[in-house]
């Protein structure tokens, strides 16, 4: 039997040889060498069913080696003619071929890393390929290209060498990977992806935190009019004796209040500086293009995410195999949280058993339509509540802010409100949801809409209280405005009675009467809502989860039952409140981040110290979750989140930007009748008059709206396009559903059928049988081997009486292992590289192993 | 690195990033793990040095993982079936567990891995195994013989396409492929 392996084992090498002549020419190829390897694997339950066959084939199988090398000692006269017609010739054939084998070479480099080989071959191969490629790169080319191609060839040797560099640097550049990534030991990808998120979040804002900052704040504080010299910089009088005051300042007013963090402080003048650096057309081209940004990167995000899910989620055909193939998370490292995955899988193993067995039992539809009803009738009750009592306790606060002398608590009503809302009202939602009895994946679901439903009905229900708060303010400020006329006009007049030689000296900027300014006060507001809900965030995690922890630990010592396995035990990381709760505040940092500009500044801050402070906390004092969910599927789901937020939030401000007058004595917009009209006073001023005649023709509604049909009709396209592409997807599908099942049936008729008919239809019609049953008995002798090779060493193994008169096709032998999944399908693959009648003697239905 | 004479050479250092998913610094704290499980004695070698399975497996990252004998096994290349690790199988193995590393590299290694008995297919036998892992080693978590049969007889029924009784590597590749989470939980970072 040894004897007879080690035959066969020349004899493929004869065939790889020749393989290689033919095509390698030079040196071994190495994917015939990988097909060796493959061979060698597999060599075992072939070569046994090959003693299986009979001693006449052995005699076939001598001819047949003598047959090839014959065929051999002609490829070689060949070459050797060719080599000499070549050095007398020197083609130019040649040349191309000897470049397409350093093609072939350097894409062998660049996708050697794909291969399921060992490092050491992969290194001799890697060092053969180069050696290969060194050694025929500098002999291409001739003449005039010649050096033009050296050239090319060692700029592209350095822009591979410094995009390798480039990588190595971005992937140095990314923070908090290892802190990441001890988490993600302890809790799985989940937790982890919420970081992960954390971090992209913080990536978004330092680039708007650098737009703001470098566009806006910068040139106003080293350029704009210093503090202190017009009024809109200036604390008014009556404020000056506190604005000092902590208390004053915690409250955003103040010094704070009349600083570039604000709205208010920045000066309509249209240049300022040296570098007339027209400051209102950059707050308002900033103001635009932080959401601009925003959205781009959040599509593009969202985009990327749904390229890299290549699978159809939705597949069912595949439940059990994923829940054991793809259910062990190998990032977990921390031996409790793998305890709890070993939990959760025995758990969803039995559970999809149990499915299985009874899917279509239900014992009282009734009763659970009933309780759903009741939950969600509950749920909109306490949203309606939250929502009227967040707009009662901002009016309240208007009249607070009318009244002298408030305490702290009235001035602070409406974040704290809202903050304790944010904090009940989804504990309040999950003892609700424990009625409707849902799969907790779905439940997840709803608690998260109803989470954002909530939050969404809270931000809306205090912008309306805001707008109305602002109306207000305009009102007011008309009659100031007109004051503030009277009283300088006065001035100026009873000066000039006076004294009509000099000028009048100044008024001081703190004495003049002044508007309310509605934007600032918008700002503030948003500001302080960010601030106090950084400060809930932080004590939540300090009391509920870190104070807890510790009570849990240390007083277990002394407590009548166990603390940690019953009733306090360690808090969990709630993965999905955390991120909506960074979703919500990033809609509100774009929201107010036209009112405020440093408000990006403060979130910046507040990202990088939750980021070290949920890390520590969360290893500090939190336990995996009981069940551990995977992130993949969610990440979008988020990313849609944030993508509504997004809109959402630019609703508001574009409202305000053009339909709304801006203040008359405050923020870089004072004096014109609407914020976007600094776009059409820059295109007037600065641009050269054709420019603006063209604004005017695109502007003007008889271009837009076709534009917006165009815009239409090409969604609607695409949307078609998309549509049929889906039913073509999905045609497909049912497509291989269906083969799959005639396979099956296939199978099991076989199977059924008589084994003794089939042995004389075997007998009879050998060459007949198509590769069904060839690929039949391939399977099981050598199962599990892939498929290409397998079919090849078949042929090169146990030639038939069929194979003596075709030779093997060099194609099997040099064709790369990789087989895709259609190779498994019978009948289909094989037919082409197994001869004939391959195996008389083997039955069908009999493994010969 | 400790600049210590331990230090990858770096055109040694520039293949190994041609030839795996690895970066520069990945391939660097690789070393600097590795060497850490290395006797002193054998620092100044470690590119030949070999690290027994019972260090291996006390890794952090591998340590609650309950294919860490398989994973041992598989990438290792060692001749004498020890299972033991060099520098090279490690940097293999971290390779394939890579973010960057394609599904059907992942995929061909999470075959070999499951494959207990190395013949190459996925049987019931393998399966059973696979179970057990998956499920834990403690009594209450485990599954009874027919819930098991149950499972694997579900199992075959969906990925087993020519009825052969077991899975092969392809049938195994055609189910990872639609699977949407496999990429993103087959993966170990040092």
């Amino acid at each position: 039997m040894k004897v007879k392996a080690k035959y066969l084992k020349t004899y493929q090498n004869f065939h790889v040889k020749i393989g290689m002549e033919v095509d390698g020419q030079v040196q071994s190829d190495p994917e015939s060498e990988e097909d060796e390897e493959e061979e060698e694997t597999i060599q075992r339950p072939c070569s046994r069913e090959a003693i299986k066959s009979s001693g006449q084939e052995k005699n076939q199988q001598t001819k047949e080696v003598d047959e090839s090398e014959e065929e051999d000692e002609i490829f070689r006269r060949k070459r050797l003619t060719r080599k000499t017609n070549r050095r007398v010739k020197n083609s130019e054939e040649e040349l191309e071929r000897l470049k397409e084998q350093v093609e072939e070479k350097k894409k062998l480099i660049s996708t050697m890393r794909n291969k399921p080989w060992r490092m050491a071959k992969k290194l001799t191969v890697l060092r053969e390929a180069q050696a290969f490629v060194e050694k025929f790169e500098g002999a291409l080319g001739k003449g005039k290209g010649k050096k033009f191609y050296a050239y090319k060839v060692m700029m592209a040797k350095k822009w591979v060498k410094f995009k390798r560099d480039f990588d190595n640097f971005k992937t140095q550049c990314i923070p908090w990977e290892m802190k990441i990534k001890e988490v993600e030991s302890h809790f799985g990808s989940s937790v982890a992806s919420y970081f992960i998120f954390l971090r992209w979040m913080y990536g978004v804002n330092l680039v708007l935190f650098g737009l703001i900052f470098g566009l806006v704040i910068i040139p106003e504080v080293l350029m704009g009019m210093p503090y202190g010299s017009m009024p809109r910089k200036t604390v008014p009088r009556a404020e000056q004796a506190t604005a000092m005051d902590f208390s004053v300042l915690w409250d955003f007013e103040g010094y704070i209040k009349y600083s570039a963090l604000f709205y208010g402080y920045y000066n309509n003048q249209r240049t300022i500086g040296w570098l007339k650096y027209r400051l209102p057309m950059a707050y308002f081209m900033v103001g635009i293009s932080v959401f601009g940004y925003s959205l781009v990167v959040v599509i593009r995000t969202m985009a990327r995410n749904a390229n890299e899910s290549t699978g159809d989620g939705d597949d069912n055909d595949f439940i059990f195999s994923w829940k054991m193939f793809t259910s062990w998370d190998y990032l977990i490292g921390n031996p409790e949280t793998a305890d709890n995955k070993f939990a959760s899988i025995t758990t969803s193993f039995k559970e999809s058993i149990v499915d299985e067995q009874e899917s279509n039992k239900d014992e009282n539809i009734h009763l659970r339509r009933f309780l759903r009803v009741l939950a969600n009738v509950l749920i909109i009750c306490c949203l309606c509540g939250s929502g009227y009592l967040i707009y009662f306790v901002v009016k309240r606060s208007q009249t607070f802010s009318k009244m002298q002398n408030i305490g702290w608590y009235e001035r602070n009503e409406v974040e704290i409100v809202m903050s304790l809302l944010g904090m009940f009202c989804p504990p309040l939602f999950e003892t609700i949801a424990a009625l409707e009895n849902y799969h907790p994946r779905i439940g997840l679901k709803w608690q998260l809409g109803r989470i954002f439903a909530l939050f969404l009905g809270n931000l809306y229900t205090f912008l309306l209280a805001l707008m109305d708060d602002v109306n207000e303010k305009l009102t007011e400020e008309d009659v100031i405005k007109n004051i503030t006329h009277w009283t300088l006009l006065n001035y100026y007049n009873s000066s000039a009675v006076n004294n009509s030689t000099f000028s009048p000296p100044p008024i001081d900027p703190a004495d003049v009467p002044r508007g309310p300014c509605w934007e600032t006060t918008v700002g503030i507001e948003f500001v302080r809502l960010t601030v106090s809900d950084i400060l809930v965030t932080y004590i939540t995690i300090l009391v509920g989860d870190f104070l807890r922890a510790c009570f849990v630990r240390f007083m277990n010592y002394c407590w009548c039952w166990d603390l940690e396995a019953g009733f306090p035990s360690y808090a969990e990381f709630d993965i999905s409140g955390n991120v909506l709760g960074l979703i919500f505040n990033q809609g509100m940092i774009w929201m107010g981040s036209f009112y405020a500009p440093g408000l990006v500044g403060i979130n910046v801050l507040r990202l990088l110290t939750s980021m070290y402070f949920q890390c520590w906390a969360v290893m500090s004092s939190n336990v995996p979750h009981e069940r551990v969910f995977k992130a993949s599927k969610s990440n979008n789901f988020y990313m849609g989140l944030l993508l509504l937020i997004l809109f959402l939030s630019l609703l508001p401000v574009a409202y305000t930007i053009m339909s709304l007058p801006p203040s008359f004595d405050c923020g870089p917009f004072s004096g014109k009748k609407k914020m976007s009209d600094v776009i059409q006073e820059t295109i007037e001023l600065d641009f050269p008059a054709f420019v603006a005649k063209i604004f005017s023709y695109v502007a003007n509604p008889g271009l837009i709206i076709p534009a917006i049909l165009l815009m239409v009709l090409a969604i609607y396209y695409l949307n078609a396009v998309a549509e049929a592409y889906q039913h073509a997807n999905a045609e497909l599908k049912k497509k291989m559903q269906v083969q799959r099942e005639e396979e099956k049936n296939k199978r099991n008729n076989k199977a059924t059928t008589n084994l003794a008919t089939q042995d004389l239809e075997d007998f009879l019609t050998p060459s007949a049988k198509s590769g069904d049953t060839k690929s039949d008995s391939t399977n099981k002798n050598s199962p599990g081997a892939k498929e290409g090779s397998m079919a090849k060493n078949s042929n090169a193994a146990c030639p038939g009486r069929g194979a003596t008169m075709v030779p093997p096709p060099h194609v099997t032998i040099t064709q790369p292992p990789r087989q895709s999944i259609k190779a498994s399908s019978p009948g289909q693959a094989r037919s082409g590289t197994s001869p004939q009648g391959l195996r008389p003697g083997t039955r069908k239905g009999q493994p010969c192993n | 690195m400790g600049g210590s004479a331990s230090s990858v050479p770096p055109d040694l250092l520039g293949e190994y990033q041609e030839l795996t998913f690895l970066t520069k610094q990945e391939i660097l704290i690789a070393h600097k793990r590795f060497s850490e499980l290395v006797p002193k004695e054998e620092r100044d070698q470690i590119l030949s040095a070999r690290v027994p399975k019972d260090k291996v497996v006390t890794l952090p990252e591998l340590r609650a993982n309950p294919f860490q004998h398989r994973i041992c096994r598989v990438f290792s290349t060692a001749e004498d079936g020890d299972d033991s690790l060099s520098f090279e199988d490690f940097l293999d193995m971290l390779s394939v567990f890579s973010d960057a590393a394609t599904s059907e590299i992942k995929s061909h290694y999470a075959f070999r891995i499951f494959d207990f008995d190395d013949d190459g297919t996925l049987d019931r036998k393998d399966l059973e195994n696979l179970v057990n892992c998956l499920t834990g080693d403690a009594d209450g978590t485990r599954l009874s013989t027919s819930e098991m049969d149950q499972l694997i007889q579900n199992i075959l029924e969906e990925s087993d396409i020519d009825k052969d009784g077991t899975i092969n590597l392809s049938e195994f590749q055609h189910v990872i492929s639609r699977s949407p989470d496999f990429a993103s939980s087959f993966k170990i970072v040092l």
